[in-house]
């Protein structure tokens, strides 16, 4: 079928099936589903342009994401003036002792040749460095977490307006890319994945562990939000009368007033960077980063820097996937890193690029979108199939109660199979890419 | 004399020990993540899952045998349960090979495709198990506990530091010899063994000489699925089964097998101990060591920690993340194309 | 009749051709070398000659048997031993364990070809329990050679054996192939070292642009001024 007629077929019948959901379980949900979609296509678009663009295997989607959270801890939070006067200054002395630290190494490297003398000396003053930062920083650290640490115990933010962590998670997220970029581009592709994989574990481990950056496993709840609080809005007298002539309940209403509003926000974030993301597609770089993708050695032939382009799509599909990271942690109100799960983060991810279409935009949009929605709904939708299947069995039957309790994890089976099913049959995924003369 | 003792009594048991079961279990794990990559040349992100899955058949099959009264105290019924459950997991290794991986190996697909099917499998695996056994904490030892006692060892020797040894932990030791010299053996002396290492060294000679492509895969599938299954079985009997920590032993394990050189046996294990090690040595709080070593006046106050045990996992990571950037090949030489 | 020949080939790797029309021979007991300029086609008739490619034109002949649709590992069955140019052995594994990979496909004892190989290579029945990666790079394609003798093929076809080796070791695997040649295995060979290998050649086949270009004995070839000024450097 002719792209032009199936894709908005596509769009209208991902609509549709929200729209089920609406009407079969509640707005609500739909509408909460709807939001994750939204977020979950930004990440998909951020993925597709390393993957579908620039062929780059990121395994490590959940690092960024997590970091894009922590950005909105960081800037949206107010600052524990406490925690600051305890140890921000000893914080700042570990912090030079690491800027000294790296200017050292880098003196002694451009100083020796290179050759296992360099190694060794970097591996000494490596390890030296880090035992002289860890001077200052494990008493900073245990000052700041010993104020009030029930409810803070951590440095805070800066107590800015929460809309601009969404961008400060976007350009955290492209600067962890720029470092792991700089480090790692040069491994070949299966290599680079587990790298992307472990340096992203080891950004959430050090999210856990490290409470006075963000309270650790510890959560930061009540963070600041874009749009009105329910409760709020039920107080006002124009939002109750609003609700009265709509005929519906009011804190149902407040409820979905404002995931609507998060709709409105998270979508326009969307349509700006699908936006942005078709106009590099079709322009001359876009073009140059696709011909390297299919052809690296004969675009190296001619002159293209292949690292330093694949350096800047990572970094560009990093930071969104960072905000996306951002506006997830707004949505759920709480930056909590327990969550940050591969299986969720990374490789739900890939498999709405795969789906949607690695290389096309909006098919990772649809793919984030449709994705989403079985990964949510097959947990309702397993739940009634189990009902049906085990209904002859007996009420109090063991086998029906441990089918019943079994059932959400037929999601993972679904998801799998299906992955399976579109790389066999489908590899293009759903809105293959556009291959232009 | 007896604090030097005792320094090492207690050394012994909070690293050597724990290190080297941990060592032997990701040794298993990352033989089977080599074998794998050496022959179908990809890394398959779906080993601990097939390690969990290999574990769940196990552990239903001593259930079964517990409940009918079968015991072999002081050895765990669940060795009497191990055939059964590699048979399982051959069955399944199989059997994606045949639903999932032939098409691509046929198609002389990038190993990116495999990785990204490996990622399919891995749901679809991990599916299964949660939803048969469940996603909680299964616990399924018997028998004997500890063939050292802590307390034992302190009345034998008079020390102050107790040395303890689980069965479990010996168990795996042993175990893990076994398996490594049997699998060397096979690699080594038989004519299969060669033709998979032929395989793995030179696809296109190895073709040429003769060596059937489908014969070898179907070796490294058994072979794996069998070592998956023990190492998922002997892990959970030491410390116990939860379908989660499967996927997260993958880590150390792919550390395992590339600073080994990925697709060298040899490697394999070796990469395993150093990982184990490494893990245990930074994260072991060397405070109380210290204390029996040095004199009173120097004795340390802190914990003398590298780092917080919360990093175990980081720890791998890192040094995976180090070799990869350093010697990619590993330190038995592994392919790098 | 020839023993083995690849009779009017045309074909290549994918949607050009690169042979056309060409006729490599070679007897039992004789040794044939085909030289001519970079590009020519001479790797590529003979992996036409082995099957590692498919013809579109043209046959392959082996002792009167057309063996022109079977695939190289059934041709090795057959006795076609072949030693490509690089990748030649395993060298993760010991010299012995490459030729023992070498007689895989053979289910007799094979202990006999394997004495007699070392005869043949006597540095290598001393190193026979050393990794093959480790040894020199004349020492390796003597590795690749006996690798593929312990077979007992009747055909042996070498891809530039003596690509990037130095004058020395050069003689000495010309001398060992002139051996197998008297042992009266068909000895086939691509060279790069034109006038070297045209010198020890019963025959030769000059090829051009995948074409024949020159045919004659070895000897004739190496006087011929044309051939000499054109492909041997004068």
């Amino acid at each position: 079928m002719n792209p032009a007629l199936s894709n908005p077929l596509l769009f209208a019948v991902m609509a549709g099936l929200l729209a089920a959901v609406g009407f079969g379980q509640s707005w609500a949900v739909a509408l909460t589903i709807l939001n994750l979609c939204l977020i979950s296509a930004v990440m998909a678009l951020g993925l597709n342009m390393q993957w579908g663009y620039a062929g780059l295997f990121n395994v490590g989607v959940m690092g960024f994401a997590a970091v894009g959270g922590l950005a909105t801890v960081l800037i949206s939070k107010a600052p524990v003036v406490d925690a600051w006067a305890a140890g921000g200054w000893r914080l700042g002395l570990a912090a030079l002792a690491l800027l000294a630290t790296a200017a050292v190494v880098v003196a002694v490297r451009r100083w020796l040749g290179p050759g296992p003398i360099r190694s060794l000396a970097t591996a000494v003053l490596v390890i030296a460095g880090y035992f002289v930062v860890r001077i200052f920083f494990d008493p900073a650290t245990e000052a700041i977490e010993a104020v009030n640490s029930a409810k803070t115990g951590y440095l805070g933010g800066l107590g800015l307006p929460v809309l601009l962590s969404w961008i400060v998670g976007g350009l955290l997220a492209a600067g962890v890319a720029w470092f792991i970029g700089k480090v790692a581009l040069g491994l070949r592709s299966d290599y680079f994945a587990i790298a992307t994989l472990g340096i992203s574990e080891i950004v959430i481990a050090i999210l856990k562990n490290e409470d006075w950056l963000a309270r650790g496993v510890k959560n930061v709840t009540g963070l600041s939000r874009p749009v009105p609080y329910e409760v709020n809005l039920q107080g006002d007298l124009w939002f109750a009368d609003f609700a009265a002539w709509l005929g519906a309940d009011v804190i149902e209403a407040s409820s979905i007033f404002v995931k609507l509003c998060y709709a409105a926000l998270f979508l326009i974030v969307l349509l700006i960077v699908v936006a942005l993301s078709e106009r590099a597609l079709n322009s001359p770089w876009g073009r140059m980063m696709r011909a390297i993708r299919d052809n690296e050695d004969a675009a190296e032939a001619m002159g293209k820097d292949v690292t330093r382009r694949h350096l800047q799509i990572f970094i560009i599909g990093s930071a969104v996937i960072g905000i996306a990271g951002a506006m997830l942690t707004t949505l759920d109100g709480q930056f909590t890193p327990g969550t940050y799960q591969p299986l969720r983060f990374t490789f739900l991810i890939w498999i709405m690029v795969i789906i949607g279409g690695s290389g096309n935009n909006w098919g990772s949009v649809l793919g984030g979108f449709l994705v989403w929605f079985v990964w949510i709904e097959a947990e309702p939708a397993g739940l009634w199939l189990m009902d049906v299947v085990t209904s002859g069995l007996a009420e109090g039957s063991p086998l029906r109660a441990h089918l019943l309790e079994a059932a959400p994890h037929m999601r993972l089976i679904i998801m799998g199979v299906i992955l399976l099913l579109v790389m066999r049959f489908a590899p293009r995924g759903l809105i293959p890419e556009i291959m232009r003369r | 004399m007896t604090d030097f003792l005792d320094a090492l009594v207690l050394l012994a048991n909070f690293v050597l020990v724990p290190g080297v079961t941990y060592g032997s279990q990701l040794a298993l794990g990352a033989l089977g993540v080599t074998l794998i990559y050496g022959i179908l040349r990809f890394a398959n992100f779906a080993h601990g899952d097939m390690m969990a899955f290999g574990a769940m058949v196990v552990i239903f099959m001593t259930w079964w045998l517990q409940s009918l009264g079968v015991s072999i105290a002081p050895l765990p019924v669940a060795l009497v349960a191990l055939p059964v459950g590699i048979v399982a997991a051959i069955a399944m290794s199989l059997a994606t090979d045949r639903l999932v991986y032939r098409f691509y190996r046929r198609a002389k697909a990038p190993s990116v495709i495999y990785i990204l099917t490996s990622i399919g499998v891995m749901f679809v695996m991990n599916g299964i198990v949660r939803f048969i056994i469940g996603p909680d904490d299964q616990r399924f030892t018997d028998g004997a506990r500890f063939i050292i006692t802590a307390r034992g060892f302190k009345e034998a020797t008079g020390l102050h530091e107790g040395l303890a040894i689980k069965l479990t932990q010996a168990l795996t030791v042993l175990v893990t010899l076994i398996v490594v010299v049997a699998l060397f053996r096979f690699l080594q002396k038989s004519r299969t063994g060669k033709a998979m290492r032929a395989y793995s060294d030179n696809e296109d000679l190895a073709l040429l000489s003769g060596v059937s492509p489908e014969r070898v895969v179907f070796f490294a599938w058994l072979i794996a699925a069998a070592l998956a299954t023990i190492a998922g079985s002997l892990y959970g009997l030491d410390k116990s089964f939860k379908p989660f920590t499967y996927f997260q032993l993958l880590l150390p394990i792919f550390a395992s097998a590339i600073v080994g050189g990925i697709g060298h046996p040899l490697g394999a294990v070796v990469g395993g101990f150093i990982i184990a090690f490494s893990e245990v040595t930074i994260t072991y709080a060397y405070k109380k060591f210290l204390r029996y070593l040095l004199p009173d006046s120097w004795a340390p106050e802190s914990l003398v920690q590298f780092l917080s045990t919360d990093y175990k996992f980081a720890i791998s990571f890192v040094i995976l993340v180090v070799v990869l950037l350093v010697r990619p090949t590993g330190i038995y030489g592994g392919r790098s194309s | 009749m020839s023993f083995l020949i690849g009779d009017n080939m045309t074909g290549g790797y994918g949607a050009a051709d690169i042979l056309h029309d060409c006729t490599i021979a070679v007897e039992l007991g004789e040794v044939v070398v085909i030289v001519g300029p970079n590009g020519a086609g001479k790797s590529t008739a003979m992996k036409a000659i082995f099957g590692m490619l498919d013809l579109r034109g043209g046959e392959v002949r082996l002792d009167g048997d057309d063996i022109t649709k079977l695939s190289p590992q059934e041709r090795v069955r057959r006795g076609m031993g072949f030693v490509p140019q690089t990748q030649n052995i395993f060298t993760s594994m010991t010299v012995r364990e490459n030729l023992e990979m070498g007689a895989y496909l053979r289910t007799d004892d094979y202990s006999g070809t394997m004495e007699q190989v070392f005869e043949l290579f006597p540095i290598l029945k001393e190193k026979s329990r050393q990794i093959a990666g480790e040894l020199s790079g004349g020492q390796r394609q003597q590795v690749a050679v006996a690798r593929a003798l312990m077979m007992e093929p009747r055909v042996l076809m070498l891809d530039e054996p003596t690509a990037g080796v130095s004058p020395i070791v050069m003689d000495e695997l010309f001398d060992r192939i002139l051996e197998v040649r008297d042992s009266g295995v068909a000895v086939l060979m691509v060279e790069q070292n034109a006038s070297q290998a045209l010198a020890i050649a019963d025959r030769g086949y000059v090829l051009v642009t995948g074409e024949n270009r020159f045919s004659d004995s070895g000897q004739a070839l190496l006087d011929d001024a044309e051939v000499r000024r054109s492909f041997l450097g004068g």
